[in-house]
């Protein structure tokens, strides 16, 4: 499967979010992959507000099959969530799962005016009534392959496939 | 050989019964994992969903309020039900034995026990009889051990110190009596503090305590030079009782912690104490509540301590 160039979508994400940016906007990355993503967008964007970066694990619904992620990072919403148009930035949508937990936890911070969903890829396969509101590009890929996002030492993003480890 | 009775097959956390045994790999696990619940307990809702519909038992078979509150806490901000025994007045006086004590509350579908007993290795057996899904948590078993208040320590110094490697760390006090030393000393030394001190008179610590890995100091001011961190260890006042020790004033002239003496460590150097502190006994008020003082910041750590824990041996 030839999988698009990731830069590229980064810059086509920044195009399509920059006329939809108001005075309210502040945005939101999920570790890993999301966080890094959502640095490159916040730069690219020139967000005024600080960003947010959060890592779900205590709010994943797996907890009781699968037990505590290790080494869960620390979450820090620098800004007051109350009344804001976040942008919840992820690198690739899939069951929907980690959205769902991180707007769980999202309103234990507070109240937003609004959530979008920006990701870099939608792989299929949800498994919960979640869509995202932008999207870099939409593929079709195989359940027993795992898509994400790398960072290379340069800090250029790449989309990469692989077979998903067994549990 | 036989396995780590802390451990499940994968080797994860399914019991914290003591440092003494733990691989550095899950010390670090636990004090990263209670850096991320640091960042719950300074929000506005102070709440996780991880243990709902989760039963947490606080048996505590010793008084305590700190632990027991600061353990209750925890699981309370984990979203865990917590039932609080007070079995010191309550079925051990009618003559029931600890094992079926806890064989009635794992019928009432208990998911956490945690225990505070004053025989040592108490939470081992209990651990060591409950069933799969069910995790224990010493919270101070008899001189034995008292891991979440090491773990709390050494989430303290890493706060303030970041790296165990370069770090020297005085304990002083009544190290024979302690659970919290000892518990210390096992995690500081796992995590590869080069120096571990400990500054006591000869009658308050355990014989051979120097096979811990500690250098023993019976001088408090040539213990005290150049340390990074010093913890001090509560003088049990029913200790005085026992001959060990002259009286409690001349236990502050050689023992006590005071400015004057703190100056000869680290110009910033941190002061910890596990609490209940007795001022004028082992420290200073000047000291207690001056600018080297972690003590408060101790107690509010202790439960991310807590939460990080629970969260790990339940999961």
């Amino acid at each position: 499967m030839k999988l698009p160039d990731a830069e590229k979508l980064c810059e086509s994400l920044a195009a399509e979010l920059r006329p939809k940016l108001t005075s309210k906007t502040a945005m939101i990355g999920l570790y890993t992959g999301g966080a890094w993503l959502a640095e490159r967008l916040h730069g690219l964007l020139g967000l005024k507000e600080p960003l947010g970066l959060m890592d779900i694990a205590f709010y994943r619904d797996d907890y009781h099959a699968q037990g505590l992620h290790h080494d869960p990072k620390r979450t820090r919403i620098p800004f007051d969530v109350n009344g804001r148009e976040l942008l919840l930035v992820d690198d690739v949508l899939y069951t929907g799962r980690t959205v769902r937990a991180a707007m769980n936890e999202l309103f234990d911070y507070g109240r937003p005016a609004s959530i979008a969903l920006v990701v870099l890829a939608d792989r299929g396969g949800r498994q919960l009534p979640i869509a995202a509101q932008y999207c870099g590009a939409k593929l079709d890929v195989p359940a027993g392959m795992r898509l994400s996002l790398k960072r290379e030492a340069d800090g250029r993003l790449a989309l990469v496939l692989e077979a998903h480890r067994a549990a | 050989m036989q396995r780590n009775p802390q451990l499940n097959e994968k080797g994860e956390l399914q019991h914290l019964l003591s440092i003494e045994g733990l691989p550095r790999e899950i010390l670090m696990q636990i004090l990263r994992t209670a850096e991320s619940f640091v960042g719950v307990t300074e929000r506005e809702v102070k709440k996780v969903p991880l243990l709902r519909g989760k039963s947490v038992f606080n048996l505590f078979f010793e008084p305590s309020t700190r632990t027991r509150t600061t353990f209750e806490i925890a699981a309370k901000r984990l979203s865990a039900d917590v039932i609080n025994l007070n079995i010191a007045v309550s079925s051990q006086t009618k003559g029931e034995s600890l094992l079926d004590t806890v064989a009635n509350l794992s019928a009432m579908q208990a998911d956490i026990f945690v225990v505070r007993h004053a025989s040592s290795g108490a939470p081992f057996l209990i651990a060591s009889h409950v069933k799969p899904h069910e995790h224990v948590v010493n919270a101070g078993d008899g001189r034995h051990a008292h891991p979440t208040q090491g773990l709390l320590d050494l989430y303290t110094i890493r706060h303030y110190k970041q790296d165990f490697s370069r770090l020297t760390v005085a304990i002083i006090g009544d190290v024979l009596h302690s659970r919290v030393a000892r518990s210390l000393i096992h995690g500081l030394t796992t995590l590869g503090t080069p120096e571990v001190r400990v500054i006591a008179p000869q009658t308050l610590l355990p014989a051979g305590v120097e096979a811990l890995g500690v250098k023993v100091f019976h001088d408090m001011r040539e213990g005290l030079r150049d340390c990074d961190a010093i913890v001090m260890l509560r003088l049990q006042s029913e200790r005085m009782k026992g001959a060990l020790l002259p009286s409690a004033q001349e236990y502050f002239k050689n023992y006590g912690l005071t400015s004057e003496k703190l100056a000869l460590a680290k110009s910033d150097a941190i002061v910890m104490h596990p609490g209940p502190m007795n001022r004028g006994v082992e420290i200073d008020s000047s000291v207690a509540d001056g600018p080297h003082s972690v003590i408060l910041p101790q107690v509010t750590f202790g439960i991310a301590v807590r939460m990080a824990v629970m969260s790990m041996v339940a999961g």
